[in-house]
Order: C-alpha cells, then structure tokens, then sequence
C-alpha cells in the first residue's frame, strides 16, 4: 500500500500543468482529486513516473451559466456541483448524480474533469455528458462527448492535454438517475440515466460496456409512442457487458431494461 | 456514603474518549529508536515451486539493511506452526510450516522474503526488486474433487488433501430415528470463506536486546500471552526473556489469535539485524493473508414426524482447512457438537472432514463453528417446517429443550446450563409484531410481491473453558482466567487481568464489577492488561465470549480474597474478632455497631503499616485463577424481516428484532453494543460478505474493500433488542458471553427470512451470500 516513487509538480495554471505534461512524458499524470488515481498508485497497478497537481488552479473551479450552456470547471469538486443552486435549477439531473457519487470524502475531493479524464466504466458523468451532447474542453480544443470515450479507462486526450471544462446544454425536464449498486458508497453495478429535453427522451447507460452507452433504440421506441415498460426492452440491444463479481452479463443486461423503465418512470413522477 | 449499583449500569465506555480522539496506542503508533522497517514478498502463486530467489538488485537497493530468504532462519526458528488438537483429537496430516516458504509455495500471499530498510518506503521498493523464479503448480481449490483419488496435492510431498476425518458418531446412532420418520429433508448449506478485516490490521514490532537477551515485543494480538509462549519456545529463549505487550488493539474477530509467520520473523530479524524491526500489515495483506474464517459446506438429513417432532440428523461437515493448520482451525468442528441447537433429538450423527487447499488458513473467526451450527440447525428446521407445511414458530415450540429439563445433558454429551427459550421466543414475536406481519406478508404475496420473514431461536456454548475440556484440545494449557487484584497504600484498585479487549470494553466491565464489591469508587478502580510483563503469570487472551464469564470471575475472586484479607485486619483494627465482622458498602464494621468501622481506604493504608495481625504480611492483594466447572449457554431469538425485489432480485432487510439472554448483564450498554456488531457481521455474511478465488488459479479475486464486500452502516436496517434474563448457575456472577451471540444469531434468520420470501416460487434454500444476481437468477429458473 506504498506507492512506488514519483514525481511530484504542483501547477498554477493550465499553461503550466501543460508544459509539466511535456516536460515528464506519457508517464505522467494529472493530479485532481486523486480519489481513483491513488488507491490505484497505492495498489501500484499504476505507476506514473510523475503527477502533476491541478489543485492550485484555482480558475479551474467554477460553475458559469451562458446562455443555454452550463459550463463546469474541470476542478469543481462533486459537492460543490451538488449543492450549487445554478446546477439544480438548470440541470438538476447533474446535481442529483453529483450528491450520489463515492461517500463523502470522495465527493469532498473529486472533481468533474477527473470523473471524465479518468474515464472508468462506472463512472456516472461520462454517461450524463453523452447524452446531453456534452462538450469537453481543453487546453488545446473541445471535444464533444460521443468522440472522448474511446474504451475503458480510455479517452481522446493527448498527453500534454489537459481538461478544463464540461460544458452541458441546459435540461431541467423530467430527469432521473437509477444507479444500482450493492453499498451506498459503491460505484454502480449498472446505472440508466433518462433526461427529457427538447421534447424527446435521452437515455443513458453506466458501465454496461467499457464506455457509457447512449440507449438510442430505447429513445427512437419512446419517440414512436411505446410505453416506457416497452421501450425499456431495448435498453439491453446490442449490449455485451463483461461480467464480474457483482454481475454475469445476463444479469447486467437485465439491469438495464429494468432499471430503464424505473429511471422514465420516475422521471415522470411515478413509482 | 451514597450507594450506588454499578453492576447493571449504562456507564459510558470509559476506553471510548481516548479511542475516538485518537489518544489510543495501536502498535503502528510506537517506534523504537534506530528501527528497520520490514517489508516481505509473497507468492503471487497460489502453488508453485520456487526455483530461485535472486536478491541482487534488492540488496543494492537505497536504504536496505539486508535482504533475507528462508535459508537465514533456518537455526534461528525451530520448529512447525503449532496446531492446536482441538475438537478434532486426531490428525490426518499436518503440513509441517516454517514461517517462511523454500522450495514450495502453497496459498497467495505465503512469505518467500523479507527485507529491511530505513523506512518503510525503501523496503517497499526493494521488495519489488526480488526476483523470484516460480514453477507454477496446480492449485487444488475444490473440496469434493481434493478428496478424489488422483487429485492434485495441495502439498507435493503430502499423501493426499486429508488434514482430518473424524467421525464424532456414526451413523448406526440415528438409525432409529431415521426408522421412525414420516418425513426426511436433504440439503447441503454451504458456508461462504470470509476476511475478519479489524479495523487495524495486524502489526509487531520486536527488539531484541543482544547484551541483556531480552526481546520485546508489540503487537496487535488478542492473547498476547500465548504469543510469548509459542514465539520464545520457536527462538529457543526462556519466556521469562519474552515480553508481550498488545497495546490498544482495534479488533481481531478472532483473526489475532494465532501466531503468524511476521509474529516469528520479526523477532528474528530484529535478533538477525541487531535492530528493532517494525512491520505494519497493510489492508490488501490483511484481506490476503489474515486467517479467514467459515470456508465450509455441510451435508446435512434430518428426519421428523408428520407433526413436527425432531427426530434424528446427519451431518458431515467440510472444512477448508486452507495450505495449514490453522493453529486453532479445529476448532471449528465444534459446529458438529452443537448441530442440535436448541432442541431435543434422539440422536445426531457428526463427522468432520478437514480439506487442505491452496487458500490461506481458515481459523476462528466471532463464533468460529456456532454460527455454522446455527445456521445450519435452523435452516434444517425450516425445511422440515416447509415439507410439513408447518408453521417456523410451532416446530420450534414443539421441539425446544424445555426449562425444567436443565441441566440438560445434549446428544454429545455436553451439559446446556440453563436455558428458558420459549421466553425469548414468545418476547421477540410480540416486539416484531408477528400475527400483523403474517396477515402483511399473505396482502403482499397477492400483489406479487415477496416479503418474507426468518427465525433464528439460537443457542452458543461459550466462555473457554472447563479445565477438562480444554487443557486436551490446545495440547496441555488449560482455558482458565487468571486476575491480580493490587490495592496500593492510598486505596487506589489496580486489576490485572489475563483477558486481552480489542473492542470489547473491559477497561469499563471489569471495574464495575471490582468497585461494587469493594464499595469503592468506580474512578478508583483501574484495569490493566495485554503486557506479559505485568499481572499474573499467565493470561489466556480473549475469544470465545469468554473474557466475562471466565475472566469476570476470576477478579471477582480475587477480589473477594482481598475482602477476606482486609476484614482480618479490620477485624483486628476494631479489636473484635473476625467473625464478627461485616463487611458493606466499603466499610469493615462489627455487627450490630455500624459506628465501629474502618473505611476499605484506612484498612488499605494500615495493612502497608506495623502492627499487623500476628502471621500477616504487609500489603493488600490477591491472585485468583478460575476454572469454570461448565461452558455458559447463552440463547435468543432473532427475526429478520426480508423483501426481495421481484425485479431486480435485491434483498432489502426491512426489520430486524433480537431478544437475547445472557445471563445477568453487567453494562446494558456494552451488551447491546456487542450484539449490534455481531448482527451486523453475521447479516454481512449473510447478505454481502465472501472471499473469491479463481477457481482454476487460485488467485484472490476479493482483495481488497471494493471487491471484498464488507457493508457500511447505510446498509443495516435498524435493530431492535430486548432482553430475556436467565442467570448461569455456572458462576457466581450468573453470567454468559454475549461477545459473538449476535454474529452466531442473525444469519439463519436473515437466509431464513430470503427463503420464506421466495417460497411461494418453490425455492427452498439459498446459500450465501444471497448476493441480488444470484437471487434473480434463481428466482428466473423457478419462474420456467
């Protein structure tokens, strides 16, 4: 439970954290929160040869209404998105999947870029962010959602690449997050997130796949009038989840039409 | 002089206020002066041949004070892991074990080396710079195929898997019963393998002083005086050289009281470097390499009449002995002697089989063979209810040991003190509300919905142990209790005991009970333990609800010696003789003149004086050891109160009631504390808790506290206690254990609760952990 030995680089802004990037090589590794980045140098399952800590940069933290858009900086800790007023009212579907995140700590620490850049299967903002046509900016550009996740613990970043903001499109319509999970504090076994905007219904999954999944099959059936109950029936269209010890395949699948029909349901205000 | 009761008192942990504003002394909290800190490298294999060991890189690395492989113990450390007979008197086959691995490895995590280095750090580095060339071997993981003919050895040079068969009873001895039956249920219940994780994992720091030959050591140990017997014996040092000291400990579960191989190598590469060593277990280590406990499955038949009476059973148990002995791993069969639970049968049969495997050891573990027994007996009897279309309560009532019949002699010969388990039945239904949850539960079952409800009426034999029993079954040292009571010249009470507390209160218990009978103040009273160093000569540690109902006793006796020696001299002081006179509320004084007295303070201060009574010698203290002539029985009910998502198959624990007897209680408070955390343990096991390994590779699956699924609060439903009290007659105190009851309780009834739900699809028995995948899927199957 002793890390190996790394460097250690504390930026004051992006420019910096950028050039330290360069400067350590693909070896090396933004520092946010540090609550997956940690137990996993800790385990030495990862090893990066140095971290560069984001923590100083304070413009890194911000929650910004413009326009229709909702911009959240990269280093905005969870607690901070769920106690915001701006993001309850504007998209509460973000607060309400920000207040149930890890266990306290972990929301005390962690940040929205590091949910994203981290890019874990499990993680519940990669699938808010792909459905809503989220866009993750940069240092260098942005990236809208659906070209980031690339596979599991996978993204579009470059090494010298740094994120800065998610920008969501505002969306405070029926909304829910079903996350399934033994203990409160566990990362979801499986997770369906249903958001209605612009008249429609976007629907996501968490941690069926080694990236978030967007449930088109399941928005198209609604679209065309089918019960969330019928609908929810193609939550599980060509999915192929690896199975672990929570959960075989068959049973995430399941999950997934399950916990679909539950998320339009309640959204909805019922039961 | 205010007279207060003590004993019986909600009095607030007086350990609690140092423990949670982190003033505790754990073991990782000391550090020697000049220490090397000591990091080892363990196999990745679960079998496998170590071809070589290559130290170079490891050596040369910064900061190491020496790299050290199996070859440097060799005539520093005698001997094997001791393996304590137990309930299983005779062995099989008993892997020899040298506390570090040579030429095979046989579970994850055995040691192959170790290192020192300045700090922790560098050692942690320099054991990763060990390369060590393994011959993967096959793994044997399987209990039923490692008893195959032909099966891969756990060990290459052992003859086979077999580590016991012992047959307590044949079958001959239920042949009658099973004759008479109307009805015979069949089921095989496993026992999921389970990680103790305490709270602090282990931890030893040894110094050994080469001029004085003196080694003393600090660990997280919940007996340290068996620690000093086995680690002087293995360093071939007297134990008068050895000094244990187990700090402030933050649990064990059973998991520290067998010596493991850091407890030995420590002491020797402190004796090897001429240098304290410190070595802290690291949470993955823990998981890995601390004994587990359970690991087991039982074949079970019991066979009754059409209305309901019990009559016979047959179980032969399997345990997971893992790649050794466990140095109390045969403790564990006593789930065959208690398999009758709290009912009366004609007759039981038991064999026990111990299976070596490629695993980590499996030990005692909070109930270690009880709550197996447990669970096991009222599943069985649920079954039978359930062919009989029985009601759970009826076959019980029908079948209980009843008030009049204690002491009751049990099928295997063991005497069941006392016991009133209707009481506690009939207290529970009331508090639970039963006749409003079953008109509940038939409402729901229309809607399709399953609510299901469990009874567990459980029994333990606890409180190690009668001289006679237990001397034979850990090889020659009988479980009694020792206790020093110490009055000092101004009245100050200092007690030893031999009992060591990793959680369970006894700095507050213990004093209770001392300043009530010497009618001193509770502030006055302190107790000590958990160094070799002080006391008597010999404690027994704590495991087994014993620390009470053996320990208790003993300070309350020599307690009691102390009265006797301060009324002599009392008596003496008032000039009157001793019969005459009484001692009360702290103060010695002459029958029928309560004016004529000497405060217990003035007979202290006076007894360190001259003038004493002729023969009498100065001061004011006593040794007392107890051997109690019996186990204790404690006994309840426990009710679970399940509704099984239809859906999604998730169990959702809605209600949870338990009514326990444990005798007289000392602190309400500590006794409810004790049975919360044995009830959320056991609903743990029940619901969430098992350790993983591949089934091929033998790889730990379950390593560390994502994968190992050890709940949290948000995930225990409220519990609501009461009490039945039914003294012991077994000690002067009336009391009984109640340190494991809740962990030996609540399993059966939280599975029971799971399968009374899912009934109606004709699911009779789940195993656990009834995880919600395995409960969808069974209940998918049922549907077909």
């Amino acid at each position: 439970m002793i890390p190996a030995a790394f460097e250690y680089a504390r930026a004051s802004s992006v420019e910096e954290a950028s050039k330290l990037l360069s400067k350590f090589g693909e070896d090396a590794k933004v520092l946010a929160g540090g609550h997956s980045l940690i137990p996993l140098m800790r385990l030495r399952l990862a090893q990066p040869a140095a971290l560069v800590d984001i923590n100083g940069i304070k413009e890194l933290d911000h929650i910004k209404e413009d326009g229709q858009k909702l911009r959240i900086g990269a280093l905005t800790r969870h607690v901070t998105i769920h106690n915001s007023p701006v993001v309850k009212e504007k998209l509460p579907l973000l607060a309400e999947i920000a207040s149930e995140v890890g266990d306290n700590q972990v929301r005390n620490m962690g940040t929205m870029g590091g949910v994203i850049a981290h890019a874990d299967a499990a993680g519940d903002y990669p699938t808010l962010a792909l459905i809503l046509d989220a866009e993750i900016v940069t240092n260098k550009r942005t990236i809208p959602a659906r070209d980031f996740f690339k596979d599991l613990f996978t993204t579009a970043l470059g090494p010298d690449e740094v994120v800065t903001e998610v920008v969501f499109p505002v969306a405070n319509g029926p909304h829910k997050y079903v996350k399934f999970r033994r203990r409160l504090f566990d990362w979801a076994i499986v997770g369906v997130a249903a958001q209605k905007m612009n008249g429609g219904w976007r629907i996501g999954l968490t941690n069926v796949g080694p990236t978030p999944v967007r449930a088109k099959a399941v928005e198209e059936a609604l679209h065309q009038g089918a019960k969330p109950e019928e609908a929810a029936q193609h939550a599980s269209d060509g999915l192929d989840p690896a199975g672990d010890l929570r959960a075989s395949p068959e049973y995430k699948k399941h999950l997934a039409r399950v916990l679909t029909k539950r998320a339009i349901n309640q959204a909805e205000g019922r039961q | 002089m205010a007279v207060t009761q003590l004993v019986g008192s909600k009095i607030h942990r007086r350990e609690d206020p140092r423990l949670i504003t982190g003033h505790g002394h754990y073991v990782d909290d000391f550090t020697r002066q000049g220490t090397a800190f000591a990091a080892f490298v363990r196999s990745p294999y679960a079998h496998a041949r170590v071809k070589s060991i290559d130290i170079t890189d490891a050596s040369k690395a910064p900061g190491v004070v020496g790299v050290y492989t199996a070859r440097d113990f060799k005539g520093l450390l005698a001997g094997t892991h001791p393996a304590a007979p137990a309930f299983v008197a005779e062995k099989k086959y008993v892997p020899e074990r040298f506390p570090i691995a040579e030429k095979e490895v046989t579970y994850q995590g055995e040691i192959v080396a170790a290192v020192l280095a300045e700090n922790k750090s560098q050692a942690a580095d320099a054991a990763n710079m060990i390369q060590v060339d393994y011959e993967d071997l096959p793994a044997v993981m399987d209990l039923e195929k490692a008893l195959e003919k032909g099966s891969p050895k756990a060990h290459l040079d052992g003859p086979d898997n077999v580590c016991w068969d012992f047959t307590y009873t044949g079958p001959e001895i239920t042949e009658a019963a099973f004759k008479e039956a109307d009805v015979v249920v069949t089921q095989r219940v496993l026992q999921n393998r389970l990680a103790p994780v305490p709270m602090e994992p282990r931890g030893v720091i040894a110094d050994y002083e080469g001029f004085d030959q003196k080694l003393t050591i600090w660990m997280s140990s919940q007996n340290p005086h068996f620690i000093r017997l086995f680690v002087s014996g293995a360093l071939g040092l007297k134990e008068s050289q050895v000094r244990v000291i187990s700090p402030d400990v933050g649990g064990g579960f059973g998991s520290k009281i067998s010596p493991y191989p850091e407890d030995y190598l420590v002491p020797a590469l402190s004796k090897i470097s001429e240098r304290p060593v410190k070595w802290t277990e690291t949470r993955s280590e823990s998981i890995q390499n601390a004994t587990h406990g359970r690991g087991q499955f039982y074949d079970c038949e019991v066979a009754a009449k059409k209305d309901g009476t019990l009559l016979g059973m047959r179980v032969v148990q399997y345990v997971d002995v893992g790649a050794y002995h466990g140095t109390f791993g045969a403790f564990q069969p006593v789930a065959c002697l208690m398999a009758g639970g709290a009912y009366k049968w004609k007759g039981i049969s038991a064999r026990t089989i111990g299976v070596l495997t490629n695993r980590v050891p499996t030990d005692p573990y909070r109930g270690a063979g009880r709550p197996e027994a447990t669970h096991l007996v009222e599943r069985m009897v649920d079954l039978v209810a359930l062919e009989l279309k029985m009601d759970p309560v009826e076959i019980r009532r029908k079948n209980f040991i009843q008030p009049k019949d204690f002491p009751f002699t049990q099928n295997f010969g063991l005497v069941v003190d006392s016991g009133d388990y209707e009481k506690a039945l009939d207290k529970a239904l009331d508090l639970v509300g039963y006749k409003d949850l079953v008109k509940k539960q038939a409402e729901l079952r229309k809607q399709g919905r399953y609510m299901g409800i469990g009874f567990s009426t459980w029994i333990e034999l606890c409180g190690f142990g009668p001289s006679a029993a237990t001397a034979p079954a850990t090889g020659g040292i009988a479980l009694v209790e020792s206790a020093q009571v110490r009055v000092t010249p101004t009245g100050s009470v200092i007690v030893y005991t031999g009992t060591h507390s990793h959680g369970q209160g006894h700095e507050t218990t213990f004093p209770q009970i001392v300043a009530d009978q010497l009618g001193v103040p509770y502030e006055s009273v302190e107790l000590r333990h958990g160094d070799t160093a002080e006391g008597t000569a010999f404690g027994y540690g704590t495991y087994g609800s014993r620390s009470l109902a053996v320990g208790g006793v003993a300070i309350s006796r020599a307690t009691g010696k102390v009265i006797d020696k301060g009324k002599k001299l009392a008596a003496h002081m008032l000039e009157a003789a001793e019969e005459d006179v009484v001692f009360e509320h702290g103060s010695f004084h002459v029958k029928g003149s309560p004016d004529k007295a000497k405060a217990f303070g003035e007979v202290a201060f006076a007894s360190y004086g001259m003038n004493l009574p002729e023969g009498m010698e100065q001061g004011l203290e006593a040794v007392a050891y107890f051997d109690p002539p019996n186990l204790v029985w404690p006994f309840g009910t426990h009710i679970a109160v399940v509704e099984i998502d239809a859906e999604t198959g998730s169990p959702l624990l809605t209600k949870y009631v338990a009514v326990d007897d444990c005798g007289n209680i000392i602190n309400p408070m500590i006794v409810d504390g004790q049975i919360h955390g044995g009830i959320v343990q056991a609903i743990a096991q029940a619901l969430y808790e098992e350790v993983v390994y591949d089934d091929e590779t033998g790889q730990l699956r379950t390593g560390t506290m994502i994968d190992y699924m050890l709940p949290s609060a948000n995930e225990i439903p409220p519990i609501l206690l009461d009490k039945t009290i039914t003294p012991s007659p077994t000690n002067e105190l009336g009391v009984k254990g109640i340190g494991e009851a809740g962990t030996i309780a609540a399993s059966a009834a939280v599975i029971n609760a799971i399968c009374d739900a899912l009934s109606p699809l004709g699911i009779k028995h789940v195993d656990m952990p009834a995880t919600p995948d395995k409960l969808w899927k069974m209940m998918k199957e049922a549907g077909k």
